[in-house]
């Protein structure tokens, strides 16, 4: 089991940074997510700290142990990666057999090993197969399986379902977490995919551009983003953004947004220079009476909830309602904000101006 | 536009029946959407309409007119594929004209620089016409190729997974303008995928193939709330839907197999003791999921739950789905 802390992590290919200093710490056990766009440094930031890539600058520990030079065969972690390399040629079995083989156990323990992983993860009626004639559900498991059957302290997973379909992936996704809350091994997993960061992830480090944009636990980030771009980046459909003015000040309660005064959770800064009022679609209701109006451009049923798209005063905005509410294309309907859930940005730098309601998060951050 | 009319349509390849007898019509200026696992048939079924390949018996009527002994061009169809087709060497330009410097093309010469100017501004790519097809991003390579078929106007837009290699945020962005254009332009589409959000969001109709056979076919709505057998059940609604054994309810119709449950089937507070064994929460909803027994559920509360692992839930299904040994809904 292993406790990872980074430690001013950089690295730099020629003029091009990759990864900007970064620090933070995972805890033994965490089920870790690095999330965000690609090319954000988020896989760097994994093959280092596997011992795969080496930094420019700064310090990996596991266990307390600085590893930053050590080679990633000695670091006693399991790397497990998006497309599942196994042996074509060799069954199961053999597959599972190999890592163990060169790491010089008995014929007898390594069968015992194998046995109870192909338990754990239920591929026992497999065993005797080529590999060659497995579903792509059962390769992703032997190549599990190859990483578990080592008892590594940590394991390292770069986009593991990446190459699966949708429906195949959730099943996968709650596959891969049930196993890691049975064998509680720290574990650090690459996505893209904001909705499986979410779903799976302890902890969430957003990056992107080589930076650390937000860390923390996934509704945290979800609700009180610490940038702009972690809002646009979390959420499906993603946070609405509006222009609301160029000044607030401590204790400011309200905001002036698209000509209406709306409540916002109580300002704890004083800031000048262009602000943008974010709202998720959930946290916009329809009120008949609101004096703010938008025109429904479209719906977009989803089963239980439905997306609609909306023209107020020609900004875009998309609110999420439940699909029992009917709605009609073109036709005009009030806007009311839920007032306990709206961030405020300064535009230009993208930063959350801290208020009431997100203090708590960007504080501990 | 036209009226895309098949009849018994089946193909096999060697012992493996690909498609079993299909009935379908696409009626003018829908928008149909082909829902499936992979090996359902989807693009055997797209690659027959377009003539692509030939069925081994049965018809297909495009316009009331049997078309099976059409060559692709003939057909008048346009297809857009999960991997952009572009030419590289040519310009945005180039690559949206080319269809219509085809002999099959009806667009006079003097009208194809009009042409091409509106479907670039429909897919707002009009400041990339200049650029080389290879200086786009994957996002605009998509637009321009879904546009190489819209230059077209033909009978019918056959689209297989045209959005799949496309990140989530461009996805649901074109998914709109996908809709919005279909719309305007009033053209049939059908358009295959594996993914049940654009089936749902942008289908005038779901048909739901398996093993070949279409199993279901209707709007969206009608297809997620009354699903005729459990695998079309299966088919849509994030999270899963619940199936448990009937047996364990007592109101259970008899010749019930299965009981099946969407999370909004499942009213909380009330009923059966469940644990809750994991809560994950997405930030719009927060799943549940129950140990009921030896059964494992999922379904979704409040995202600012107070729910702990551990805390018993008390649920009840709520006009829940039955459904027989054979899978077929009571």
């Amino acid at each position: 089991m292993a406790e990872i802390v980074i430690r001013n992590l950089r690295k730099e290919f020629e003029q091009f940074v990759a990864v900007e200093d970064s620090s933070f710490t995972i805890k033994d056990g965490e089920f870790f997510m690095l999330l965000g766009p690609s090319g954000c440094g988020k896989t760097t930031t994994l093959r280092m700290m596997a011992g795969l890539e080496l930094p420019t600058s700064g310090q990996i520990f596991i266990n307390g142990e600085d590893v930053t030079f050590k080679r990633a065969r000695d670091r006693d972690i399991a790397f497990v990666f998006q497309m599942y390399a196994l042996y074509p040629h060799l069954n199961v079995y053999r597959n599972l057999a190999y890592p163990l083989k060169s790491q010089g156990f008995s014929k007898i323990a390594i069968d015992q090993k194998i046995r109870e992983v192909a338990k754990i993860l239920d591929i026992e009626s497999i065993l005797h197969s080529p590999v060659g004639r497995l579903s792509g559900g059962d390769r992703q498991r032997v190549a599990l399986g190859r990483a578990i059957v080592r008892d590594p302290s940590a394991f390292f997973m770069d986009e593991p379902l990446g190459a699966l379909d949708a429906e195949f992936r959730e099943q996968m996704s709650e596959e891969l977490r049930s196993l890691h809350d049975r064998m509680n091994a720290t574990t650090v997993y690459v996505t893209h995919d904001q909705l499986e960061a979410m779903q799976m992830g302890d902890k969430i480090v957003v990056m992107n551009h080589g930076v650390i944009e937000q860390f923390g636990v996934p509704q945290e980030i979800y609700d009180w983003p610490a940038t702009k771009f972690v809002a646009d980046f979390i959420g499906s459909p993603s946070m609405n953004f509006l222009p609301a003015g160029s000044q607030i000040k401590t204790g400011d309660s309200v905001i002036h947004c698209m000509n209406q005064t709306l409540e916002i959770p109580k300002a704890l800064q004083d800031f000048t220079g262009d602000i943008e009022l974010g709202i998720r679609p959930e946290h916009i209701l329809f009120n008949d009476l609101s004096a703010l109006k938008a025109t429904v451009l479209v719906t977009e049923y989803l089963g239980t909830t439905q997306i609609v798209t909306l023209d107020a005063g020609r900004m875009r905005l998309k609110a999420r309602l439940p699909s029992t509410l009917q709605v009609e294309v073109d036709s005009t309907v009030g806007l009311q904000f839920d007032k306990r859930n709206i961030s405020l940005f300064d535009s230009k730098s993208g930063q959350a101006l801290l208020s009431e309601g997100n203090q708590k998060v960007l504080l501990n951050g | 536009m036209a009226e895309i009319k098949l009849v018994k349509l089946t193909k096999k390849f060697g012992a493996n029946i690909a498609i079993s007898d299909i009935d379908l019509i696409i009626q003018n200026s829908s928008f149909v959407v082909l829902l499936g696992p992979t090996g359902a048939g989807k693009t055997t079924l797209l690659r027959l309409i377009s003539g692509l390949d030939k069925q081994d018996s049965g018809y297909i009527f495009t316009d009331g007119r049997e078309c099976s002994a059409l060559t692709p061009a003939e057909r008048n169809i346009a297809m857009v594929f999960q991997q952009y087709s572009l030419y590289p060497h040519m310009s945005v330009r180039e690559n949206l004209e080319f269809p219509l410097k085809s002999p099959m093309s009806q667009v006079k010469e003097s009208e194809r620089a009009e042409c091409v100017d509106r479907i670039a501004e429909t897919l707002r790519i009009q400041h990339k016409l200049s650029s080389r097809a290879t200086e786009l991003s994957g996002g605009e390579m998509q637009r321009v190729a879904i546009g190489r078929a819209l230059v077209r106007n033909p009978n019918l837009y056959l689209m297989d997974e045209p959005l799949s290699s496309l990140d989530a945020k461009l996805r649901s962005e074109l998914r709109i303008e996908l809709t919005r254009i279909q719309k305007d332009l009033g053209s049939t589409f059908l358009y295959v995928t594996h993914d049940q959000v654009e089936a749902m969001t942008m289908a005038t109709h779901i048909g739901v193939l398996e093993k070949g056979e279409l199993v279901q076919f209707g709007p969206p709505r009608e297809v997620y709330d009354n699903p005729n057998s459990l695998y079309v059940a299966a088919r849509l609604g994030q999270p899963r839907i619940n199936v448990l054994p009937a047996s364990l309810f007592e109101n259970s119709p008899k010749k019930a197999k299965t009981i099946a449950m969407r999370p909004e089937q499942i009213s909380q507070g009330a009923g059966l003791d469940t644990v809750i064994t994991r809560i994950e929460r997405l930030g719009d909803q927060t799943r549940l999921y129950l140990l009921f027994g030896e059964h494992n559920l999922v379904t979704v509360t409040d995202p600012h739950t107070n729910f702990k692992q551990g805390d018993m839930l008390s649920i009840q299904p709520k006009d829940p789905f039955f459904f027989d040994a054979n899978g077929m809904r009571l």
